[in-house]
C-alpha cells in the first residue's frame, strides 16, 4: 500500500430502496428494550460466514450496542421469478440497515446503465438504454453533499462525459451544479472520467480531501481502479444508502477456493461495519474499531496471506480484540 | 455463424524494430499509392487543435523540417472553442478526404448542452476512421511506478457510448442510447487480431461489461470470440475481461496485458489509465485508422488548456504520433531518426518538460531533440 488514499471516496448513482424522494435518508431506527439497534446480517457465501464471524465477535469484544440479525438471502422461485426471500427482505425493511458478506448471485438494482433497457433491433445491432433521472441525480447528489459535510471534508467532485453525451450527463450535471447551490459552505467541481481516470492514477492524493459523485457504470470502474490502488477489494469498505434501508457491504468475491479454512482477511467488512456504525451516528465505537484495525495492518505482525502475513483469520481477529482500547 | 464482412479489407499494420507501427492501411504494399504525392512530397492535413496544439504542432513542424521529411503541410487552424470554427472544419474535412493522412492535436468540446458536438468524434464518425489504436510502454529515461508496461489499446471509434443518441422522453428523465453492432465489433475485433499477429503480440484481451449489458457488450464480447477461433491457428490466445476488474489489474499488474480491444467509452477511461501508468499524456501516441484515411493524434486526447500557451506542453505524444505517421506514409527511415533523437532527448533528462519532472520549455526540448537527429 504506497498510496495513501483511504481517504477518496466515491458516490454511485444506485439506489437500492427506489421510492421518489428527494430526502437525505439518515438513520432514524430506535434502540430495542436492550437498548441495542437491531441490524440485519447477510453472511454470505463462500468466505462470508468466516468474516462475519470475525465482525461479531470484535463487536462484542468492542461492546457495540448491535444485536444482529442474521438472514439467509439464497434466491428463492416466487410467481415464476427469482427473488430474495421475504423474510430477508422483511428484516432489511424492519432494521433499515444491514451489514452484507459477499454473495455467489448479486442482488439489488439501480439506475444509469444498469436499468437494463436493452433490445436487439435487428439481428446484429443491438440498443443499450443508459436512464439519467433528475429525481434519482438529486438525491444523490444530496446525498453526496450531506456526505462530504458529515465527514468534515467539504468539498464534492462530479465525474461525467457530458461533453459527449450532453443530455444524459449533462442533466445528472446540471443536477449536481443546482444542489451546490444549497451547500454554499461545500467547494463544488467537476471533472471529465478520463480526466479523473488519469489523474487518480497518477496522483491520488489530490483527491483525498473530497468526495466523488457520479453515475452507476463509472461509479464501478473507478471504486474498482481505486481499490486496485489501495491493495484490492479486501480492504475496500462500501455502503449502499437508500430512503428505506442502507446495506454495507464487502465488495470482494466470495473466494471459494480458501472458504472454510480460516485463511480469509475480514478488512473490507470490518470497514464496511464502521462506515455501518458512523451511518448509525455510532462515532466512538467506530473509532474505537477503526483504530484497533488499521493499527494491526500498520503493524504488520498479524497479517492474512493476501496482505503478505501468515495469520490466520481468528489470530487476525484475535490481534484486533486485543488492540481494542 | 459469422460473415466475413470486413475481412478483405482489414487494415494489416507492420512493426518497426522500435515497437511502432511501421505501416498501417488496406494493403500495405500499395499503401503509398493511396495518399497524395507531388513532386516527391506527401502532403499532409495537419489540424494543430485547442489547447497545446499550435506549441506541440511547431515543435513537429520545426523537427520535420530540421530531418527535410518530404511532407507538406496543409494547414488548417481549426478551434471547437467558438461555434464559429464550423466553416473552418468542414474545409479540413475535405482536406483529409484529399490527401488521406493527417496529423491532429485535440479540439475542445463544450459541456453546455447548447454547444456543438465534439468535433474529433465527427471527424472520425464522418470519415468511418473506426479504428483507435494506442500505445502504452515504458520510456527510458522516464521512470514511472510500473516498469516493463507494454500493451496496445485498440478502441472502437464510431459507435458505442459515442452514438450521440439522446432525447429526453419526458421532463427530467433522459435517455442515451448505447449502440453496438456485430458489423462493427467484427471489423475492430479483426483489427486487434491483425495487429498482434503483425506485431508478434501473443494475446488479445476483450474489456467489456458483459455481465451487466448482456445484450449489447454480450453481442461485443461474443463476436471477438467468434473471430478469435480464425486466428487460434496463429498462436493468438484470446481473453476478456470485465472494465471494472480490468480497471482494477490495470494499476496493480499492468504487465499481464498485451493488446486490449473494447468498445468507444472503456477505451477512453482504459487510454487514461494506462497514460498515468507510464508517465502521462504528453508522452502517449495515438493513431486512427479507417479504410481510406489515416488519422494521427495523441493518444489520451486531452486538450491541454490548462497550460495552453505556457510553452511548457511535453510535445512528445504529438511527435511519437507523427512517427507513427510516417511509418504509415512508408518513410520508415525519417521515423526512426526522429523517434531516436526524441528517445534520446529523454535519456539524456536535460531538457525535461514539467509534467516529466523537469523545467524545461517546449522549445527547449524540441531544440535538443533536433540537436539529437
Amino acid at each position: 500500500m504506497k498510496f495513501e488514499i483511504n481517504n477518496l471516496i466515491s458516490i454511485g448513482l444506485r439506489s437500492f430502496a427506489s421510492s421518489a424522494s428527494s430526502i437525505t435518508e439518515t438513520f432514524h431506527a430506535p434502540p430495542n428494550a436492550n437498548g441495542n439497534y437491531l441490524v440485519t446480517l447477510i453472511p454470505g457465501d463462500g468466505i462470508g460466514p468466516e468474516i462475519s464471524e470475525s465482525v461479531k465477535r470484535i463487536y462484542s469484544a468492542a461492546e457495540v450496542p448491535i444485536e444482529w440479525e442474521a438472514v439467509n438471502v439464497t434466491p428463492v422461485i416466487k410467481k415464476g421469478k427469482t427473488v430474495i426471500p421475504d423474510e430477508a427482505l422483511n428484516s432489511v425493511k424492519k432494521n433499515t440497515v444491514a451489514l452484507k458478506g459477499p454473495l455467489a448471485t448479486p442482488i439489488g438494482k439501480g439506475h444509469g446503465e444498469y436499468s437494463g433497457i436493452e433490445h436487439t433491433v435487428v439481428d446484429g445491432v443491438v440498443q443499450s438504454i443508459k436512464l439519467i433521472t433528475k429525481d434519482a441525480s438529486e438525491r444523490c447528489a444530496r446525498y453526496a453533499f450531506t456526505y462530504s459535510k458529515d465527514i468534515g471534508r467539504n468539498r464534492v467532485t462530479a465525474i461525467h462525459k457530458a461533453n459527449i453525451m450532453k443530455l444524459s450527463d449533462g442533466l445528472f450535471l446540471d443536477v449536481c451544479q443546482e444542489v451546490a447551490k444549497d451547500f454554499p459552505d461545500i467547494k463544488f467541481e467537476d471533472m471529465l472520467l478520463d480526466r479523473a481516470c488519469l489523474h487518480i492514477v497518477q496522483d491520488p492524493a489530490r483527491f483525498s480531501d473530497t468526495v466523488m459523485v457520479m453515475p452507476n457504470l463509472y461509479g464501478d470502474i473507478l471504486s474498482d481502479m481505486c481499490a486496485g490502488l489501495i491493495g484490492g477489494l479486501g480492504l475496500t469498505p462500501s455502503g449502499n444508502i437508500g430512503k428505506d434501508a442502507s446495506i454495507f457491504e464487502a465488495v470482494h468475491g466470495t473466494a471459494p477456493d480458501i472458504a472454510g479454512k480460516d485463511l480469509a482477511n475480514p478488512t473490507a467488512l470490518l470497514l464496511s461495519s464502521i462506515m455501518m456504525l458512523r451511518h448509525m451516528r455510532l462515532y466512538t465505537y467506530a473509532d474505537r474499531i477503526e483504530t484497533a484495525v488499521l493499527s494491526t495492518i500498520a503493524e504488520g505482525k498479524c497479517l492474512t496471506r493476501d496482505l503478505g502475513g501468515s495469520a490466520t483469520n481468528t489470530e487476525f481477529t484475535n490481534h484486533i480484540i486485543t488492540k481494542l482500547k | 455463424m459469422l460473415k466475413t464482412f470486413a475481412r478483405a479489407t482489414t487494415p494489416i499494420i507492420h512493426t518497426a524494430k522500435q515497437g511502432f507501427p511501421r505501416c498501417v492501411s488496406s494493403v500495405p504494399t500499395t499503401s503509398q499509392l493511396d495518399t497524395t504525392k507531388y513532386g516527391g512530397k506527401y502532403t499532409v492535413t495537419l489540424i494543430p487543435g485547442d489547447g497545446i496544439g499550435q506549441e506541440t504542432a511547431a515543435a513537429v513542424k520545426t523537427i520535420f523540417r530540421a530531418a527535410n521529411v518530404p511532407i507538406e503541410w496543409e494547414q488548417h487552424d481549426v478551434t471547437g472553442y467558438t461555434q464559429e470554427g464550423d466553416i473552418l472544419f468542414k474545409q479540413s474535412i475535405e482536406s483529409i478526404r484529399r490527401n488521406k493522412v493527417a496529423l491532429k492535436g485535440i479540439l475542445y468540446t463544450p459541456i453546455s448542452k447548447l454547444g456543438h458536438q465534439s468535433f474529433n468524434v465527427a471527424i472520425r464518425k464522418d470519415l468511418d476512421i473506426y479504428a483507435s489504436l494506442v500505445l502504452i510502454k515504458n520510456i527510458k529515461g522516464y521512470p514511472t511506478r510500473h516498469n516493463n508496461v507494454d500493451f496496445a489499446i485498440i478502441r472502437e471509434n464510431t459507435e458505442g457510448e459515442y452514438a450521440g443518441l439522446e432525447h429526453q422522453s419526458y421532463p427530467g428523465v433522459v435517455e442515451s442510447l448505447k449502440i453496438v453492432t456485430r458489423k462493427k465489433t467484427e471489423r475492430i475485433a479483426r483489427f486487434a487480431f491483425d495487429f498482434a499477429l503483425r506485431n508478434s503480440r501473443k494475446k488479445v484481451t476483450c474489456v467489456h461489461k458483459a455481465n451487466i449489458m448482456k445484450l449489447g457488450d454480450g453481442l461485443f464480447l461474443n463476436t471477438c470470440r467468434e473471430v478469435a477461433k480464425d486466428y487460434e491457428a496463429s498462436g493468438i490466445e484470446f481473453d476478456d475481461m470485465i472494465v471494472d476488474n480490468c480497471s482494477m489489474q490495470l494499476v496493480s499488474k499492468p504487465q499481464q496485458f498485451d493488446v486490449m480491444v473494447m468498445p468507444n467509452l472503456y477505451g477512453n477511461i482504459v487510454s487514461n489509465v494506462g497514460a498515468a501508468l507510464v508517465g502521462g499524456p504528453g508522452i502517449i501516441p495515438g493513431a486512427n485508422i479507417g479504410r481510406e484515411y489515416a488519422l494521427f493524434e495523441p493518444g489520451c486526447r486531452h486538450v491541454g488548456r490548462d497550460i495552453q500557451g505556457h510553452n511548457t506542453a511535453n510535445p512528445t505524444a504529438l511527435i511519437f504520433s507523427a512517427v507513427m505517421m510516417l511509418h504509415h506514409l512508408g518513410l520508415g527511415d525519417y521515423a526512426n531518426r526522429i523517434h531516436n533523437a526524441v528517445k534520446q532527448t529523454i535519456r539524456q533528462g536535460s531538457a525535461k518538460t514539467p509534467d516529466m519532472g523537469g523545467t524545461s520549455s517546449t522549445t527547449n526540448f524540441t531544440l535538443s531533440v533536433i540537436s539529437n537527429l
